[in-house]
């Protein structure tokens, strides 16, 4: 078998071995289900109450993604403001980091208070989450411009929009799409919290029912669906990373010379 | 009066007004210089001597502590728009191709800005031109790290003549290159020299490359820079590498080597 074939088939076997190391251990170790189903029982449970499953992740997947596009369009600008103006950088950047120190689980409560229950907390939880990430990276981007390339640029008399535009942005881009990657992820994270403290619908609200009538496969089975759903979101950004920011990536693939 | 007129300028680096008295490095010290159009000068140091930051100061891309600095009679306050530079890391955009690096700057200075889409076909001759007096004809569609270390040295002083800059400043652009591609690169950088008959301001520690290279050599102290020799090369050109054999060559090397020398001692 060629090393790329062993390389495809890789993330397959890990996880299919994970699943039988786990089917096993339940089986030896005897462990009931109402502690710690076992795959077959939560891939039934998935099976089961799949038409409820599947309205709830659809309604999960639809406040994650609200709130992760509010997240890269904020996320995006105020990464492109702290990076190309120290003012902005020194304002904002305690304030950012203090923000993003408070335990985000904490705010759903006030959240629901201001809101009332429904997918507004969900969204704003998402947002709030996940948009940390992409302010910093973006920033981090803007502050790897090389400082020759700015005197090349300045000298031209190039103005501040024109060196954001034709250095900062596609400079910052890699930086934005590894963001982008961890911030979908922490999108779920945050509309899960908030549909298990707070939510009338959405996979976090199933987890809270079943839970509460130890229906633990089913819980085990909705975790199943938000890992799912967060691993083909993370592959649509790594996709995109790859058409958008190839210039980066100086892979075996890309090279045509010594 | 010259083209470019340096008259007494002192350069302090650093926080120069806090609590009232002055405090920072005194990088340059009373620095006078004049060079004429269409002149290729080089300015030789020991490192940290203030070479680069001479030709910021030509540039406009910092302000002189005291003195002024004039170009075509003019105090230069804010930066020049017909300087084109280069350093000595090629500084290439990775994500664009060779020619759309090369044709950054046209994207940038007026009048080409405003003319750039319909432009379009004559820009693209102008890079190959240019990429063809380098010796790069065939590279610009690939990107910047396909290329050698030379060749993107070679690009990068296509970018800074594409847009027919007055002022050509060059802050060792040839320093981290193997010897064989360095004297290459001469021999590139004086045809485009020989083609475009720009103002040029070569900053080096290679004496051979200054004496190669220019019309007059300018020697500058250790920091707090000032000019301490100025040395005439009297070789016609188109210059050979065979020229840097001569003894006369040899001499005036030598010559500017005792000069550093002198100003580090000092």
């Amino acid at each position: 078998m060629s090393r790329r074939a062993i390389e495809r088939l890789a993330p397959w076997v890990t996880t299919i071995a994970l699943l039988v190391l786990w089917e096993v251990a339940v089986v030896v170790f005897h462990i009931e289900s109402f502690i710690l189903p076992s795959p077959v029982e939560s891939f039934a449970a998935m099976y089961k109450y799949r038409v409820a499953l599947w309205s709830n992740a659809l309604s999960t997947l639809s406040t994650t993604l609200t709130g992760f596009a509010v997240a890269v369009a904020i996320g995006a600008a105020l990464g492109i403001l702290v990076g190309c103006s120290r003012l902005a950088y020194k304002a904002l950047y305690p304030v950012l980091v203090g923000f993003n120190s408070i335990p985000k689980a904490a705010l759903v409560p006030i959240l629901v208070i201001w809101f009332g229950v429904g997918p507004l907390p969900s969204v704003i939880t998402a947002f709030v989450l996940s948009f940390f990430p992409i302010v910093v990276n973006v920033a981090a981007g803007f502050a790897a411009m090389e400082p020759e390339l700015l005197d090349v640029l300045r000298s031209l008399g190039a103005t501040r929009l024109d060196i954001v535009r034709k250095i900062g942005i596609p400079r910052s881009l890699p930086y934005f799409f590894a963001s982008l990657k961890i911030a979908i992820t922490l999108s779920f994270v945050g509309s899960v919290i908030s549909e298990i403290v707070a939510g009338n619908d959405g996979i976090g609200h199933v987890m809270l029912v079943a839970g509460s009538s130890f229906n633990v496969p089913l819980v085990f089975a909705a975790l199943l669906v938000v890992g799912v759903m967060g691993i083909g979101m993370y592959a649509i950004f790594a996709a995109a990373e790859r058409r958008m920011t190839s210039w980066s990536v100086r892979g075996v693939d890309y090279a045509i010379g010594g | 009066m010259s083209f470019i007129a340096i008259s007494g300028v002192d350069l302090i680096y650093g926080n120069q007004r806090e609590g009232g008295n002055e405090r920072g490095t005194l990088a340059l010290a009373d620095v006078s210089l004049a060079i004429e159009r269409g002149a290729f000068v080089s300015i030789v140091g020991p490192s940290g001597c203030g070479k680069s930051t001479l030709l910021k100061l030509v540039a406009g891309l910092v302000a002189a502590s005291r003195g002024e600095v004039r170009v075509a009679g003019a105090v230069v306050t804010r930066p020049l728009k017909i300087v084109g530079m280069a350093f000595q890391n090629a500084s290439l955009l990775p994500w664009r191709s060779i020619a759309e690096n090369v044709l950054l700057p046209l994207e940038i200075v007026e009048p080409y800005r405003s003319r750039f889409k319909q432009d379009r076909a004559k820009n693209r001759a102008r890079v190959e031109e240019l990429l063809g007096m380098v010796g790069l004809s065939g590279f610009a569609a690939l990107l910047p790290w396909q290329l050698s270390g030379g060749m993107q040295q070679r690009a990068q002083l296509c970018r800074a003549l594409i847009h027919e800059p007055e002022i050509l400043l060059l802050d060792e652009p040839f320093a981290a290159l193997d010897t064989f591609t360095r004297e290459e690169l001469w021999g590139a950088l004086q045809t485009l020299y020989r083609n475009r008959r720009c103002t040029v301001i070569l900053v080096t520690h290679e004496l051979r490359e200054a004496v190669y290279l220019s019309d007059t050599v300018h020697v500058m102290s250790a920091r707090p820079g000032k000019v301490i020799a100025t040395k005439a090369v009297d070789i016609a050109r188109p210059r050979a590498l065979d020229c840097t054999f001569r003894p006369d060559f040899v001499a005036l090397v030598q010559e500017l080597r005792h000069h550093i020398g002198m100003g580090k001692a000092s």
